[in-house]
């Protein structure tokens, strides 16, 4: 752990050496989902509800998935930029020294620019909670915590399964951007609206329902419930990471040197 | 003119070697729309009716946006210029008996065509076998449909154009990433590409139709599914044609000031 934050303060230094060109970067991360959202706003400016739901209801689930997406790709750049690593052969000098590969591929990279983005989400959050009074007690904010923690571990989940395809494939594979950017924009709605095949894909294989959806419902009183249930659905995300994890160390030892 | 022509010919050869890039692409492109379909009709299933444009031709517009998506994306980078210019080998390519701006304008538009073709197709005709609600419609007329490829064409080189200014302005600021971003966001959402333009406020959408964005996308999509009659289609290929004229005029000019100031970095 120690080393993972000395890694990170290691980058947080050389990104801060180009500062006119980092926050230029953060304004543009900010602009990015500012407009995504822009369109939600539009949205129900026209329709005014969306089954059910209201705009500050779907704003906090947007806030919710946007805030685990910047954080998980702020934090598992690493892993998203993992092709590289391999495709020059680089991956032989982690192997060889005593700690995790998947440690040090963490510590690989870290991009600071996503805090735009991270402002951006959580003035989403701050906005919809002020206008959503329900939300306002100690079980329903910490299980609001716990969803988006759980959200880091899904997208970093994807990330780590897309970066062990690259063992086999050495270049990164675009498809893996379905399941984040387009996990990410899904989830962003409450998943009910979607075709049934869709819901149950990305509840029980990729549990993103388990941290926006299932838990969503409870906090806004749309189901019954005692309030432990809710909490337990979230840590899906964290299940989803280990075999994640499992299949990393898999790959870790298929590994073969593209050699130099 | 020749030389030109064999420079896109060149780089819509080199394009179509991206297979494998282009089958996920389409992957990515077909799943995208499906989740953009079912938003919008979930939106549509609450609503009383009396929206600007049915959930039938909304449809359409997002397969068209998903098909066509290397014909209407601002931000498809060529960072190969980017370094020509960064990195002061724009000197080689001013030693080329050939007009600089021309010669990228080619470059640029090989690469969007060389995508398209690779995709257009195949999303094409999965989109035309799927299950009902998702089924893309064909166009209500022949004239609707020639007019749709007219549009389209100008539309690529309108967007073509603009692209051009966009890597003109890497003269000027040297970092091609803080500026271009905005730009490109703020272009795509003006294009309908973030919520169609039909459905924007009042407000909005006569910002819109005062820029040059949504004559590339929302334009011909609209066209295609004769949401915009074939007589107004026409009165639109005009301002096509002069937005294209202005932008492109533009262009060169500032390329000619931005190649006079010029300081070739490096050695």
């Amino acid at each position: 752990m120690r080393l993972y934050f000395k890694y990170l303060n290691i980058h947080l230094k050389s990104q801060m050496q180009y500062r006119a060109s980092f926050w230029l970067m953060s304004v543009g991360q900010f602009f990015i989902p500012f407009m995504v959202f822009g369109g939600l706003y539009l949205m129900f400016d026209r329709f005014g509800q969306l089954q059910g739901w209201s705009f500050f209801e779907v704003a906090l689930c947007f806030a919710v998935i946007h805030l685990s997406f910047s954080l998980s790709e702020c934090f598992a750049r690493g892993f998203d930029a993992f092709s590289s690593l391999v495709g020059r052969g680089d991956f032989d000098r982690l192997l060889v020294r005593p700690r995790s590969t998947a440690l040090q591929v963490l510590g690989s990279k870290f991009e600071f620019t996503r805090i735009g983005r991270l402002l951006q989400s959580s003035f989403v959050l701050v906005w919809s909670l002020a206008n959503l009074p329900a939300v306002w007690t100690f079980p329903k904010l910490l299980t609001l915590a716990l969803m988006i923690a759980n959200g880091v571990f899904i997208f970093t989940g994807i990330f780590i399964l897309a970066a062990t395809f690259c063992f086999w494939t050495i270049q990164a594979l675009e498809v893996a951007n379905v399941f984040t950017d387009g996990g990410r924009e899904m989830a962003q709605y409450p998943l009910n609206i979607y075709e049934k095949w869709v819901t149950r894909f990305f509840t029980f294989i990729i549990p993103f329902g388990c941290v926006s959806y299932l838990p969503l419902m409870y906090l806004l009183d749309k189901r019954e419930g005692s309030e432990l249930l809710p909490m337990l659905f979230t840590l899906g995300g964290a299940l989803f990471l280990v075999p994640c994890l499992l299949i990393w160390r898999f790959g870790v030892r298929h590994y073969r040197s593209t050699g130099s | 003119m020749k030389a030109y022509v064999s420079i896109w010919r060149l780089r819509f050869v080199n394009g179509m070697q991206y297979r494998a890039a282009a089958l996920a692409g389409m992957a990515t492109q077909l799943f995208f729309g499906f989740v953009f379909i079912m938003i919008f009709a979930a939106f549509y299933s609450g609503s009383s009716g009396g929206e600007p444009i049915s959930l039938q031709d909304l449809i359409t517009y997002v397969w068209l946006q998903q098909v066509f998506l290397s014909f209407i994306m601002l931000w498809f980078r060529d960072q190969e210029l980017f370094d020509l210019i960064t990195s002061g080998n724009i000197a080689y390519e001013l030693c080329r008996p050939m007009g600089l701006y021309p010669h990228w304008y080619s470059k640029l538009m090989a690469q969007r065509v060389a995508s398209a073709v690779l995709r257009c197709f195949p999303i094409l005709f999965i989109t035309f076998l799927l299950p009902e609600p998702y089924r893309m419609s064909a166009p209500p007329s022949w004239a609707s449909f020639f007019l749709f490829l007219v549009t389209l064409l100008l539309g690529l080189l309108v967007i073509v154009s603009i692209s051009m200014l966009i890597y003109i302005s890497v003269f000027w600021t040297m970092s091609p990433i803080g500026s271009i971003l905005m730009i490109s966001v703020a272009g795509e959402f003006l294009a309908g590409m973030v919520i169609p333009v039909p459905l924007m406020p009042q407000w909005l959408q006569s910002i819109a139709y005062a820029l040059p964005f949504r004559w590339t996308a929302d334009f011909p999509f609209r066209v295609y599914s004769g949401h915009i009659p074939v007589t107004e289609a026409a009165w639109g290929i005009a301002i096509q044609l002069l937005w294209l004229a202005i932008l492109v005029i533009a262009g060169q000019w500032l390329m000619r000031r931005a190649l006079r100031a010029v300081v070739v970095q490096g050695g």
